[in-house]
């Protein structure tokens, strides 16, 4: 079970979070999304192997929705945020 | 009875003065104080103490703690009765009863043990092979397997016991508390770091309770206690027996599974029976130590044969003798001090059987002292005996490991195998670190961490003592300076010397053709034979993890922890490779099964979810009324009264609301409360109707899209004030509608000033709905209720009967009817209040059910029509589509497959015979007689018997269902197998204008 860092609250364990989907997934514009723009965001997501941005929802908690920078393949949390933050590369 | 024939009368770790009575098979035997069930059977001098899983063969015990294979008991009798706990994991206590498994009638009589002699029934694989066929025939076999190759039995009562789950950060953990956990558990613990140490045993000291060394010169046991005594006054220092580190899992959390009560005959004083600790540490020390390795020749598994540092446990620490007259094989030194203990505990050693060429000057120097003869460059090639061994046939092998020359017998009741040591790496492997295989020890051992731990001892292949203090030491510190603290290592202790193991490798020993090849059993748990791991590799199963499966090996409750090894590297031998090329198989989570209710914990029965109630719950049930659960609610179905059914007070209630008025509880609404300058920009954004027009004091309906263009759920929106409104969700929806609308604002739309709170809880809800109602309404408040000032999706913030409430007037019914909220604890005043005022108007409650005919009858959606595959159109909400705004779902709403006349729109259905219920669920179709497959053309959604139109009613989804009102159809559930012809008409039954409401 994953130890995730939420930006409002302090590292937390993962049952109070939920997973919200993936944060790299860019909603249209609502005036302006095309079908394509739709059927993208609706249906297509990258599997990288490696570092995914992704959603979690402290839905247990702050109940505020965060940023989560992970490596999927050691589960490895590089950085975390609030969805508009710019994350870490872990390069450092 | 308290004659105990092989027990020691001094010495071990037992306290005579403290008998304890205990029950096996129905016999009733004694042991002591300090005994496990094991050390007590053997005291007694019970040997066949199981059968095995297969071939039913007779087995006694082969180990001294986890890596148990054979004994596996029932344990305990009734609701707490649980199956194959190993016989070495049960502390005696008085009272114990335990039942051995896999035999019938008896042990000693096992009609199952015909499967012995049918052993060609059973090579590997034979699950897939020999009952296969005809595959008609499976069931049978299923079930005849399944009888006679069980394990234990599940009990059938419910369990009495409580558990507990505990969740615990701490700077340092430490797994395992023999002597390099106790070093750990010193350095780290002087650091002032936060520490756990756990051991799976009544007891620290690991390997230290079961030999002879010294530690400062005095008895190994006296400085474990020394020590546990010193980390004890640590308060810094938490100290967990009888817990087992049973999972590793991802950011340095770790299960531990505490058996707070398995050592009493019941839990006392309401301690939980088990307690799973939830443990983040920063740092992990694994000490967790190694089991010795069997070896493998014909007829290994004979009661009598088991691991030498097993016999010398017994002996040492519980005064238990395995037997009079002991053989020892080995391929490595740490046999010899295991010998000595024998021999000096009173078993006549008859002699070391070694594999290896030439021994070494300590370990000739122990056989010499303790007047044992050494047989280097032999071997056992095989044991005999049935219920109990009696003899071994032993060889010289040439220097090809190869038996030749002269065999001799020897006459033993007890065969002691080492075959070296294997590190019990799991932890450290469920932790995703990385093995690597040591050629001197023929072991696996840890190579590269992955997770913030390291291994010190036996478990990271040092297996001296000497070696197991010093790495405990180091790793405690460096453990300790990982996780912030300053600190070095603890003071080692000065130790006696122990041997160096380097074990010459022979994986299986060949048997000499006279001895017509007796089993050589690599797997005792799961009956898997040398020759069956051949068979794997024959046909064609070579990797570790498909001879897992296809033989079984290395499953059950001791998943191979004396096996593994010994298996893959029989496969290695037949693939001719070497060992690190096979490499091993995952090592899972538990490390030792945890029961099932030491999982659950606390989250059983009615725990498993919370239950929710609304403020007038005690009323309906004072009232009689069953309840429905909708998620977690509880929701009153209605209130049968002088003998009814619950259909008929259904039917009742739903006639009596149109006719005159009733009052329902409908506080399980969702509610959220939406403020912010923006507030209406994003109810535009997510509703497909706009609310722009909407003044304060009015309600609208109002429907959400998914992102994906189908319906997500509906609700009233209520303008309560200029920047702030009250929308409504579907009972089952609220939470998911909620985490929705806080994603699109902190994802998507984080410009928005908007806040969103669930309020479902801080307003409890009652409809009141009838041609009477505003009359009963009337009477309870002074408020102007008129059509002109609350007219039709009006609201009002009136007082009832003293009450501040909130007056909605909405229909749900179709009948006039408003909606009250108020604060939960008012609920009961208001309520009463309607009740009471509206007595001459005959005002009833009603139930769920009622209102749901109430709303089929109205051809108002809920669940089964927002079934997340309905568009907007399809359900009638074509008209409120904005065309002016932009909202969520709007564009992928527009898409050809979800526009097209044929796809599914709401219709109504009635019976042609107006008198045959229409089956829920059931599918729409032409001709039930035409040939498969029949083209479904749309489904039952919604079914009842309508009161108010004299026949039953449904509302259905039925392809391009809007034009075609009037036609017949038949209405087909594959679940009842019914047919019913209907015909499809407008799904508003009744007042399709809509006059009544508005009334
Ligand atoms: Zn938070």
């Amino acid at each position: 079970m994953l130890e995730i860092n939420c930006p409002y609250c302090g590292k937390r364990a993962q049952k109070e979070f939920t997973y919200a989907g993936d944060a790299g997934a860019e909603r249209p514009n609502l005036e302006t999304g095309t079908n394509q723009d739709w059927f993208e965001f609706v249906y297509l997501r990258n599997n990288p192997r490696g570092l995914h941005d992704e959603l979690w929802h402290h839905s247990a908690g702050c109940r505020r929705l965060i940023k989560v920078r992970r490596d999927v393949v050691t589960h490895e949390i590089i950085d975390t945020g609030a969805p508009s933050d710019s994350l870490s590369t872990g390069a450092s | 009875m308290n004659h105990q024939p092989f027990r020691k009368p001094t010495g071990g770790n037992i306290d005579r003065s403290q008998p304890l009575t205990f029950t096996f098979d129905g016999k009733v035997y004694q042991g002591y104080s300090g005994d496990t069930l094991a050390s007590a059977l053997m005291a007694n001098g019970v040997k066949l103490l199981a059968r095995s899983f297969k071939y039913h063969r007779p087995r006694g015990l082969t180990g001294y703690g986890v890596e148990e294979s054979n004994v596996l008991v029932q344990l305990r009798t009734g609701a707490r009765s649980e199956p194959n706990i190993p016989a070495t994991q049960v502390e005696l206590y008085e009272g114990l009863v335990a039942e051995s498994q896999n035999r019938w009638p008896s042990l000693h009589f096992d009609i199952g043990a015909v499967n012995s002699k049918l052993s060609g029934l059973f090579p590997s694989g034979f699950y897939y092979k020999t009952f296969m066929w005809p595959a008609k025939f499976w069931p049978f076999y299923e079930h005849a397997i399944r009888h006679i190759a069980g394990m234990g039995k599940s009990p059938t009562l419910e369990d009495p016991d409580s558990y507990a789950h505990n969740y615990r950060h701490c700077d340092v953990l430490i797994a395992g508390g023999g002597p390099a956990g106790l070093m750990a558990a010193l350095s780290a613990g002087q650091s002032g770091a936060r520490v756990i140490l756990c051991d799976e045993n009544a007891d620290f000291g690991g390997m230290l309770r079961g030999r002879r060394d010294t530690i400062r010169g005095k008895p190994g046991p006296e400085w474990v206690a020394d020590t546990a005594a010193r980390l004890a006054a640590m308060k810094n220092v938490r100290l967990l027996r009888r817990t087992t580190a049973a999972g590793y899992y991802d950011h340095n959390l770790i299960v531990l599974d505490e058996r707070v009560a398995d050592h009493k005959a019941t839990p006392e004083n309401h301690e939980p029976r088990h307690r799973i600790w939830h443990v983040r540490a920063k740092e992990v020390v694994l000490a967790t130590g190694s089991i010795e390795r069997p070896l493998v020749f014909a007829d290994n598994d004979r009661p009598g044969v088991m691991l030498t540092s097993a016999a010398q446990a017994y002996a040492n620490a519980h005064g238990a003798l395995a037997g009079r007259r002991a053989v020892i094989f080995t391929n490595n030194a740490s046999a010899y001090a295991a010998a000595a203990d024998l021999k000096a505990a009173g078993i006549e050693v008859q002699a070391i059987v070694d594999l290896r060429d030439s021994l070494e000057a300590p370990e000739l120097k122990i056989a010499a002292n303790a007047n044992i003869g050494v047989l280097n460059r032999h071997v056992v090639v095989a044991a005999h005996g049935a219920k109990s061994v009696h003899s071994v046939t032993v060889m010289p092998v040439d220097s090809n490991t190869t038996p030749v020359g002269e065999a001799q017998e020897i006459l033993c009741d007890v065969v002691c195998l080492s075959g070296g040591w294997t590190p019990s790496v799991h932890l450290f492997s469920q932790s995703r670190g990385k093995l690597c295989y040591d050629e001197t020890l023929s072991a696996f051992v840890p190579d590269k961490s992955f997770q913030r731990e390291r291994s010190a001892g036996a478990c990271q292949g040092a297996f001296q003592l000497d070696a197991c203090l010093h790495e405990g030491a180091k790793a405690g510190a460096q453990a300790a300076v990982a996780a912030g603290f300053a600190t070095t290592a603890a003071d080692v202790p000065r130790c006696s010397a122990d041997a160096v193991v380097k074990p010459r490798l022979l994986w299986a020993i060949p048997a000499p053709d006279h001895l017509h090849g007796g089993k050589q059993f690599v797997d005792l748990q799961n009956d898997v034979t040398a020759a069956d791991v051949g068979l794997a590799y024959q046909e064609g199963y070579h990797s570790v993890e498909h001879l897992k499966r296809y033989t079984t090996l290395g499953m059950g409750t001791d998943q191979g922890r004396t096996s593994n090894v010994n298996g893959l590297a029989i496969m290695a031998g037949h693939r001719a490779e070497a060992i690190t090329a096979v490499g091993t198989t995952t090592f899972r989570q538990p490390f030792t099964p945890i029961p099932m209710g030491a999982v659950a914990g606390l989250n059983a029965h009615d725990h498993v979810a919370p239950v929710r109630t609304t403020p007038l719950h005690h009323w309906h049930e004072s009232l009689g009324s069953p309840f429905a659960p909708t998620g977690q609610w509880l929701r009153a179905q209605g209130y049968p009264k002088d003998g009814e059914t619950l259909e008929q007070a259904t039917m009742r209630e739903a006639k009596h609301v149109r006719e005159k008025v009733g009052i329902v509880d409908v506080s399980t609404l969702g509610k959220i409360d939406v403020q912010g300058p923006d507030a209406l920009e994003f109810l535009n954004r997510v509703y497909i109707n706009s609310f722009s027009n909407l003044a304060v004091g009015k309600c609208r309906y109002g429907v959400m899209l998914r992102e994906d263009g189908l319906v997500d759920d509906d609700g009233v929106v209520t303008r309560l004030a200029e920047n702030r409104y009250m929308i409504t969700t579907t009972t089952t929806h609220a939470s998911a509608v909620m985490n929705r609308l806080e994603y699109l604002l902190d994802v998507d739309w984080p410009s928005l000033n908007v806040h969103l709170l669930s309020v479902t809880d801080d307003w409890s809800g009652i409809a009141i709905a009838g041609p009477h109602s505003r009359t009963v309404l009337t009477k309870v408040t002074s408020a102007d209720l008129s059509n002109s000032a609350v007219p039709f999706m009006g609201y009002a913030e009136i007082d009832i009967d003293g009450v501040p409430v909130r007056l909605f007037r909405i229909s749900f019914s179709g009948e006039l009817a408003y909606e009250i909220n108020m604060a939960p604890n008012a609920t009961r005043t208001v309520w009463d209040a309607l009740l009471k005022a509206g007595a001459n108007q005959e005002i009833i409650p009603y139930g769920l059910e009622a209102m749901n005919v109430l709303r089929i009858e109205k051809g108002h959606v809920v669940g089964g029509e927002l079934n997340g595959r309905t568009t907007a159109d399809g359900l009638g909400f074509g008209k409120m589509i904005s065309t002016k705004k932009a909202f969520v779902g709007k564009v992928p709403a527009r898409r050809a497959g979800l526009t097209r006349d044929d796809i599914h729109q709401l219709v109504g259905l009635v019976p042609t015979d107006e008198k045959t219920r229409i089956p829920r669920g059931a599918q729409l179709i032409a001709d039930p007689k035409a040939t498969k497959p029949v083209a479904m053309q749309g489904e039952v959604t919604s079914q009842c018997m309508s009161p108010n139109l004299g026949h039953p009613i449904a509302l259905a989804l039925l392809n391009g269902g809007r034009a075609r009102h009037g036609e017949t159809l038949k209405a087909h559930s594959p679940i009842t197998g019914q047919t019913v012809t209907v015909t499809v008409t407008n799904p508003i039954f009744i007042d399709p204008q809509g006059e009544r409401l508005r009334g």
